[in-house]
């Protein structure tokens, strides 16, 4: 490899291994080079690749998991490259450091709505080198200056004397030239792609079915398991019978693991099955009595008492201002993911090595998970990462990965383990419950005092521990501590409710909650101020011209202060996730008892749109993961145990009860934010913002079906 | 030993009656298109056309898909050129793309019983889950597609 090169700047050629085509690695600063080099020499990442047949392969170190990161990606860097769409390919890059997001603390992490914002301007550098190179070799050839020749989709031109080379022609010279440092990018309005690329790269495969899910690896020898786990949280296998299990026609082979008993067999149905006639006694453990109710008592204890209540935020002396005091409890059910595509890993653990096939969002775990599984070092194990039928947060754990090679490593055979949908509803890293206490003091109409306290289970404290700091869980506080509202006098506090119920990152985490509480809330001071809903956020939005822009142009769109048809109400929300706005303000009736969200009108600013379409997806697909939530989205607990099954009693949204959904998108230059997550935590409230309306209940507790019944 | 038709093809294979068409499909035949997401009939990932007709298969036994027609995602067309298939791609339908064989299947049928379906036929046939709430666009697609199976 190239070490000097290296020195001089930010990316470095790759040679050798690909042959006769160019290969540009990008080196993040942070990131650590491999570990078999020494830190001497730099075993490169490889970003880009040019193959002689014009191929141009991205590789993603992001998860595609339906928000379109494997056409934004490319997008971005074949843009300032001047590449063609059509001869863009996309690979999954393997669990290594060096492909680590810096923005994320050098983790693998697809999550946060991070993944364009942080990929922004290093593919787009990537790109401009590699183009530049390419530019040098053409003008090589041809001698030329390189100033005079141009490039337009993967083809240099020098217009002068009529020549033309495709980029693939000329990768082989381009990988001889040094890398340039510092290459100017282009300015927004030379854009070819960014803003225009709309259709996704992966359609094909997902209209005909040949996409490769994790469900779908296949790998020779493979046996198929299925794991029964303690139904109690914290539970463990006292003993167990698997008479019944090993007489399923099918199943070979039953084994206990750290968290249950496995049941191999030949196909899957055999082993849900074997599963199924298992006999396993649990030792219940510590959570057996646990319920609902007891964790909401627990929390109103720990509310009251304020005990472990720890100060995430505080201005000026809400304590002492007086007025019109308006005090309120909301109360958050716990809620599962339910991807698509249940939890599942293949593993094939051997003398030395583990390869692992999952849909996961965070290699680097997964490889850890895998090192645990299999015993060996997490060197030794190999991740690759499959689409993903969906994640919202859930493949940000890899317990899946760890007890697949575990079972691998007991029957010593490749192996697929495959979660049934009741495992996934009731094995989750739940959207934690949680109880807020909001208090605000209105006088002369303004809201001059504020205070909010967050009873909730941190899953950072797990999960990412680096970020809690003194117990504050800045994840538990998000659209608390940083709602967009300027209150004068403000205090947000946090007690980390600590219980046996996993919980983990759930989309747009815990915004999906704590933006219920912020706007229903303010929307209950406008109210009592006697105002309208709109002015009343307006005035408070003062000194944040975008989300007061946003709101605006949300209201504008859906006609609000309009007279709406008999019966139905509207109602608004905005909210501030990672970076990006959204706005949201839904059309909502209620008709015995029967709610009904007829449309909703979505304005977002993220940043300048990468791909249009694809924010206009996202901008839908959140609103509507928000409102399945905000309807009938609850796990309850009893005696330790998830009440819930399957889609039969964790109900989510049907095409039946889908809005229309209108997606309005500021036009912006400024750099990409996030787009996946942003209109998930302000569907709730807008609803209940118009239900309040049509009805004069103030609805604080979710989901909306129950507190409505 | 079950025989079954299987986009044209039969096969014989050594299972229990009971074991569910979308199974047999999956496991002893590899074809994955057809993917599995409840096994209680609720969400339609499973869905496979039995004499024409959607069917969720994850509780189908596979002795009652015997003599039968079966077709799956794989048998609509191999160049995506079902007029299902091209109005899913022009409205830009899928995201993780898991539901979609599935909503794809259920779509098709739809549109072979009723040429032009309203809001609300599209709304009774299509009930589907998709968790990545792809529904305004299916329905887009659905009405697109309309007339031209
Ligand atoms: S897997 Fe058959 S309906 Fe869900
Ligand atoms: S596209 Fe992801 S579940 Fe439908």
């Amino acid at each position: 490899m190239d070490a000097p090169a290296l020195s001089r700047g930010t990316f470095i050629r790759l040679t050798g291994a690909l042959g006769a085509g160019l290969g540009l690695a990008l080196s993040f600063p942070g990131c650590a080079p491999s570990s078999q080099s020494g830190g001497k020499e730099f075993s490169p990442n490889a970003w880009v690749r040019i193959a002689p047949d014009d191929t141009v392969t991205v590789v993603l170190n992001k998860s595609e998991m339906g928000q379109g990161v494997a056409t934004g990606l490319p997008t971005i860097l074949a843009d300032e490259l001047d590449a063609s769409m059509n001869h863009v390919r996309t690979e999954f890059a393997p669990a290594d450091p060096k492909y680590g997001d810096p923005g994320l603390g050098g983790d693998m992490i697809t999550g946060g709505s991070t993944s364009i914002p942080d990929s922004w301007l290093p593919l787009r550098h990537a790109g401009a080198t590699a183009r530049a190179m390419l530019v040098a070799a053409a003008a090589k050839q041809w001698g030329v200056d390189p100033a005079t020749c141009t490039t337009r989709e993967g083809v240099v031109y020098h217009q002068p004397s009529n020549r033309s080379a495709s980029y693939g022609s000329l990768a082989a010279t381009a990988a001889t030239l040094p890398v340039p440092a510092n290459v100017p990018l282009k300015t927004p309005d030379k854009f070819t792609l960014i803003g225009k690329q709309s259709r996704r790269l992966d359609l094909t495969g997902k209209v005909n079915g040949t996409t490769i899910y994790g469900i779908d690896v296949k790998v020779p020898g493979m046996v198929y398991a299925a794991i029964a786990r303690s139904p109690v949280f914290g539970g463990r296998v006292k003993s167990f019978d698997a008479t019944k299990a090993k007489a399923v026609p099918g199943v070979t082979d039953v084994v206990q693991v750290s968290n249950g008993v496995a049941v191999v067999a030949k196909n899957t149905w055999a082993a849900f099955q074997g599963k199924n006639a298992l006999q396993i006694v649990w030792d219940e453990g510590p959570n057996a009595k646990v319920s609902t109710a007891s964790l909401f008592a627990d929390a109103e204890r720990l509310a009251k008492t304020h005990q472990g209540e720890r100060i995430a935020a505080s201005r000026g002396n809400p304590d002492s201002i007086s007025g019109t005091v308006v005090q309120a409890v909301y109360r958050g059910p716990f809620l599962a993911h339910a991807t698509m595509e249940p939890m599942n890993a293949t593993a094939d653990v051997r003398a030395g090595s583990c390869e692992v096939w999952a849909p996961n969002q965070v290699q680097l775990r997964a490889r850890a998970a895998a090192a645990i599984g299999s015993g060996l070092p997490p060197e030794s194990c190999t991740i690759h990462t499959t689409y993903l039928g969906g994640g919202f947060g859930r493949r940000l754990e890899a317990d899946y990965v760890q007890e697949a090679a575990e079972v691998s490593k007991a029957i010593k055979s490749p192996v697929k383990v495959m979660w049934t949908r009741e495992d996934d509803i009731q094995h989750d890293f739940y959207r934690p419950m949680s109880l807020n206490v909001v208090r605000g003091v209105l006088s002369g109409g303004d809201v001059t005092a504020l205070t909010h306290q967050v009873v909730q289970k941190s899953w950072y404290r797990d999960w990412w521990p680096q970020l809690v700091k003194n117990g504050i869980d800045p994840g538990a506080m998000e659209e608390v501590t940083d709602a967009p509202y300027a209150i004068p006098n403000f205090r947000a506090t946090y007690i980390d409710h600590d219980h046996g119920i996993t919980a983990g990152s759930w989309r747009a985490p815990n915004a999906n909650w704590n933006c219920f509480v912020t706007e229903s809330f303010v929307d209950e001071l406008a109210h009592t101020a006697g105002k309208d809903p709109l002015a009343f956020r307006l005035a408070l939005l003062k000194h944040n011209p975008r989300a007061a822009n946003l709101l605006t142009l949300a209201a504008q769109k859906a006609g609000w202060g309009r007279k709406q048809q008999a019966g139905v109400a509207q109602g608004l929300a905005v909210t501030f996730w990672n970076g990006s706005y959204g706005a949201i303000v839904a059309d909502v009736s209620m008709q015995d008892k029967m709610l009904k969200v007829h449309r909703v009108v979505a304005a977002v600013d993220c940043g300048t749109a990468v791909n249009p379409d694809i924010v206009v997806q996202q901008a839908q697909s959140a609103t509507n993961f928000g409102l399945s939530a905000a309807l009938t989205g609850k796990i309850t607990i009893k005696n330790g145990r998830v009440e819930q099954n399957n889609f039969y009693d964790y109900t989510v949204l049907h095409m039946a009860d889908a809005p229309s959904i209108e997606v309005h998108v500021v036009p912006s230059t400024a750099a990409p934010t996030g787009i996946g997550e942003v209109c998930t935590p302000p569907i709730a409230p807008a609803v209940g913002n118009a239900i309040f309306v049509l009805t004069g209940k103030r609805v604080r507790q979710l989901p909306f079906n129950d507190a409505l019944a | 030993m079950v025989s079954i038709t299987v986009n044209g093809t039969s096969h014989d294979v050594d299972v229990p009656d009971e074991m569910p068409l979308l199974w047999v499909v999956r496991d002893e035949l590899g074809m994955t298109g057809t993917k599995f997401g409840c096994g209680v009939a609720q969400c339609g990932a499973c869905t496979m056309h039995v004499d024409g007709v959607a069917t969720r298969t994850c509780v189908l036994p596979v002795s009652q898909a015997v003599g039968k027609q079966i077709r799956t995602i794989e048998s609509l067309s191999t160049d995506n050129s079902h007029p299902v298939q091209k109005a899913w791609i022009a409205e830009g339908v899928p995201q993780c793309g898991y539901c979609q064989s599935g909503q794809i299947m259920a779509a098709a049928a739809l549109l072979q019983k009723t040429k032009k379906p309203t809001d609300d036929q599209i709304t009774q046939a299509m009930t589907n889950i998709c968790r990545c709430g792809t529904y305004d666009r299916i329905r887009s697609a659905i009405h697109r597609a309309a007339g031209e199976t």
